[in-house]
C-alpha cells in the first residue's frame, strides 16, 4: 500500500461514512420504507390528488418566480461587492449572510408584517391591487428572502478570481462594454451562477417555515407541499404524508442531477485534472 | 506605425511609475523596453496601448495623437504575459472574437472570418489546434494562440507585455527567435517588455533601457551592449566586474595596470565583462587585481571563474577550458586579470 504523508485517512473516512448513513441515508431509507407500505395504487392516488397537485404547481411557479428574480438581483449584488469599494461594503457583506442565520419563522413573520393589509409595504401596495400576504406572490417573496444568500455566495469567489487581463484583453480586440459582458465574463461565471440558482430553486422548494406564516396556507391555493406533508402528519396518515415526501425527494434528486450535468456541461473547458 | 511618445507622466498614488519620459520608435521596429521589476517598463507599454492614461504628455500613432483615444479605438495588438486567453471558446474562437465584435456594418461574413482565422493560426503554426480550448495547450502554443488572436484585428502596432515570462526555458529561447522571424515577415511596428537583457539583446532592433520611471538609453544591441551610457546600464546588461580606477596624466589606471585614455581626470568607475579579460595564472605585478579562484563552472568550452581576493566580494571571469587545464588552475589557485575592453564612468 501507499504511504500516506498525512495520517488518519481510515479513521476520518470511516466517521465521514458513518454520518452520511446515519443522518443522511437512513432517514430517507425510512421514509422509502414507510412509502412502500402503501400500494401502487394507493400511492398513486395520494401524490395525484388534485390538493396534492396544487401544491406542487404552487410550490414551483412560487420557487420559480423567486430563482428569477435571485438570479438577477443576487448577480447584481455580488457584482457590486466584487467590483466596487464603498463605504458599509462590509457591513452590507455580512448582511447578506442574514438569511442563513435568521429562523426562518422570524423571516416569515417579519415579512408577513410588512405585507398585511396595514404594513408598510401592504399599504402601498394593496390599493395598487396587488396582493402579496396571503397569496402566491407572498410564498414567492418569502422564498427569495431566504435562498438569496446561495447566489450571491457562489458567485463571489468566482467573480473575484476573474483575472482583469480578460478584460483589458477583449478591449484591446475592440469589444464593448456589452459585448466584453456578454461573451467575456458571463460565460466564465456561468457555470457557478448556474449552481448558485439552482441551489437557491433548491431551497425555495423545501421552504417551511418562512413560507407557512406568509402564505395563508389555502387549500389549492396557497398551500405549499412541504405543509401538505406536515397537514397528512397531524392526521396520523403517516403513509401519505411519506409518498408526498417521497415526491419531493425525488423531485430534489433530479434537481441535482440536471445541475451536474449542467456544470459538466459548462466547464468542459476546464483545465483536466 | 511609427510611435511617438512625448513627454509622459504617470503616478499612482505616491507613486511616480513615469517621469517626463519621451520615446520615438519608427515604423516598423522591433523595439524591447528593458528594465528591472518597478522601472516603469510595463507602465510604458499600457500607456501605449490605451490600458492606462498619462496624467502628462502625449502618445502619437505615425503623427497623430491618440493619447484621448479609447483603447477599442487605438487598433493595438496587446499580448499578455499569463497569455489571457478565454477559456471558454476554442482556439478558433478566440482568434475570431477581434473580428466577431466589430460592427455589423464591418463584420466579415463567417466565411471570410474563417478564412482569416485559419491564415492567422497558419502564420503561428497551430492550425491543427483550432478545434481546442486553451487548458489543452501548452504554455508556448497558448502564447502563440494569444499572439494570432491580437494580429487579427490587423492592428497597427503590436506590443507584448512579458511575452516568454511565464514559459520554461527551452520554449522561450524558440519563441523568441519565432517571434523575431515572425516580424520579418509581418513587419508591424512591434514593442515588447522584457526583463531579460539576453532575451532584448537576441530579438530586438531597438533597446530601450529603463530605470526608476526614466529611460536611460535607447540603441541597437550592439550599442547598449558595447557602449553603456551608465553604470546601471554597463551592469543591467550582464555581469560586470567593477573596478576603481584613477584617470591622470591620459592614462587610466587600475592597480599596475595601465593604459592611454581620453577620459577626464580624476577618479573612475571601471567595468569589465567577464569574457572582456585575460585571466593570468598566479600572481602578475601588472595585473589590474589579483584573486583566488573560488569556484569553477564548466559551460561547453568555457569555464567561468568566481573569484575572490582575500575576504572581497565574488567577481566573475571567464576563460576557455583547454587554457584552465593547460594551465593547471584549480579552486584555490591564484590568478591575476587584465581587462582587454573597459567601460568607464566618472566615479
Amino acid at each position: 500500500m501507499r504511504r500516506r504523508v498525512l495520517p488518519g485517512f481510515g479513521l476520518s473516512l470511516g466517521v465521514t461514512l458513518l454520518y452520511l448513513g446515519l443522518i443522511v441515508l437512513l432517514p430517507i431509507a425510512a421514509l422509502l420504507i414507510k412509502t412502500a407500505s402503501l400500494s401502487p395504487a394507493e400511492f398513486w392516488a395520494t401524490v395525484s390528488s388534485s390538493r396534492a397537485v396544487a401544491t406542487y404547481k404552487v410550490t414551483l411557479s412560487s420557487a420559480a418566480w423567486a430563482t428569477l428574480f435571485n438570479g438577477v438581483w443576487g448577480f447584481l449584488m455580488a457584482w457590486v461587492l466584487v467590483r466596487y469599494e464603498f463605504p458599509g461594503k462590509r457591513l452590507v457583506d455580512a448582511l447578506i449572510d442574514l438569511p442563513f442565520a435568521l429562523p426562518t419563522a422570524v423571516a416569515g413573520i417579519a415579512l408577513t408584517g410588512l405585507f398585511v393589509r396595514k404594513g408598510l409595504y401592504g399599504s402601498l401596495l394593496l390599493p395598487m391591487g396587488i396582493k402579496v400576504a396571503y397569496a402566491p406572490a407572498g410564498i414567492a417573496v418569502a422564498m427569495a428572502f431566504t435562498s438569496i444568500p446561495f447566489v450571491v455566495r457562489t458567485l463571489q469567489p468566482v467573480l473575484q478570481d476573474l483575472e482583469p487581463e480578460l478584460e483589458e484583453a477583449a478591449r484591446t480586440l475592440g469589444a464593448r462594454d456589452g459585448q466584453i459582458f456578454r461573451r467575456v465574463i458571463f460565460p466564465v461565471l456561468m457555470p457557478a451562477f448556474l449552481s448558485g440558482c439552482a441551489l437557491a430553486f433548491a431551497r425555495s422548494l423545501g421552504e417551511f417555515g418562512a413560507v407557512v406564516f406568509i402564505a395563508g396556507n389555502l387549500p389549492n391555493k396557497t398551500e405549499i407541499t412541504a405543509l401538505l406533508t406536515y397537514i397528512r402528519l397531524q392526521e396520523y396518515d403517516y403513509g401519505g404524508a411519506a409518498a408526498i415526501a417521497t415526491v419531493i425527494l425525488a423531485s430534489s434528486f433530479l434537481l441535482l442531477l440536471a445541475v451536474n450535468a449542467l456544470e459538466a456541461w459548462s466547464t468542459r473547458h476546464a483545465e483536466p485534472r | 506605425m511609427s510611435i511617438s511618445v512625448r513627454n509622459i507622466t504617470k503616478n499612482f498614488g505616491d507613486f511616480t511609475a513615469l517621469k517626463g519620459v519621451s520615446l520615438d520608435i519608427p515604423d516598423g521596429d522591433l523595439a524591447a523596453l528593458l528594465g528591472p521589476s518597478g522601472s516603469g517598463k510595463t507602465t510604458l507599454l499600457r500607456l501605449i496601448a490605451g490600458l492606462e492614461f498619462p496624467d502628462d504628455g502625449e502618445v502619437h500613432f505615425d503623427g497623430q495623437d491618440t493619447t484621448a483615444l479609447d483603447v477599442r479605438d487605438r487598433r493595438v495588438g496587446f499580448v499578455f504575459q499569463h497569455y489571457a486567453l478565454f477559456r471558454h471558446m476554442s482556439v478558433y474562437e478566440n482568434v475570431a472574437f477581434g473580428l466577431r465584435v466589430l460592427p455589423r456594418k464591418e463584420r466579415p461574413a463567417e466565411a471570410e472570418i474563417r478564412k482569416r482565422v485559419m491564415r492567422l493560426l497558419e502564420l503561428v503554426q497551430l492550425d491543427w489546434l483550432a478545434d481546442r480550448f486553451p487548458s489543452q495547450l501548452s504554455g508556448g502554443q497558448r502564447q502563440r494562440i494569444a499572439l494570432a488572436r491580437a494580429l487579427a484585428i490587423e492592428p497597427r502596432v503590436l506590443l507584448l507585455d512579458e511575452p516568454f515570462g511565464a514559459l520554461d526555458a527551452q520554449v522561450r529561447k524558440d519563441l523568441r527567435r519565432w517571434l523575431r522571424q515572425l516580424h520579418d515577415e509581418i513587419h508591424v511596428t512591434s514593442v515588447f517588455v522584457t526583463h531579460d537583457q539576453e532575451e532584448a539583446l537576441e530579438v530586438a532592433d531597438r533597446v530601450v533601457v529603463m530605470d526608476h520611471g526614466h529611460i536611460v538609453q535607447v540603441g541597437s544591441p550592439i550599442e547598449v551592449h558595447d557602449h553603456p551610457a551608465t553604470p546601471f546600464v554597463c551592469e543591467f546588461l550582464g555581469s560586470a566586474v567593477r573596478f576603481d580606477g584613477v584617470v591622470e596624466g591620459g592614462q587610466l589606471r587600475i592597480g599596475n595596470w595601465h593604459r592611454a585614455s581620453t577620459h577626464a581626470a580624476g577618479a573612475v568607475r571601471a567595468y569589465v565583462r567577464p569574457h572582456e579579460m585575460a585571466v593570468l595564472p598566479g600572481i602578475v605585478p601588472e595585473a589590474a587585481a589579483s584573486f583566488a579562484i573560488r569556484h569553477i563552472v564548466a559551460r561547453g568550452g568555457l569555464a567561468r571563474l568566481e573569484l575572490s581576493a582575500e575576504g572581497g566580494a565574488i567577481v566573475e571571469a571567464e576563460m576557455p577550458r583547454h587554457k584552465l587545464e593547460a594551465a593547471g588552475l584549480a579552486v584555490g589557485s591564484p590568478v591575476s586579470l587584465c581587462p582587454d575592453v573597459v567601460h568607464v564612468f566618472p566615479a
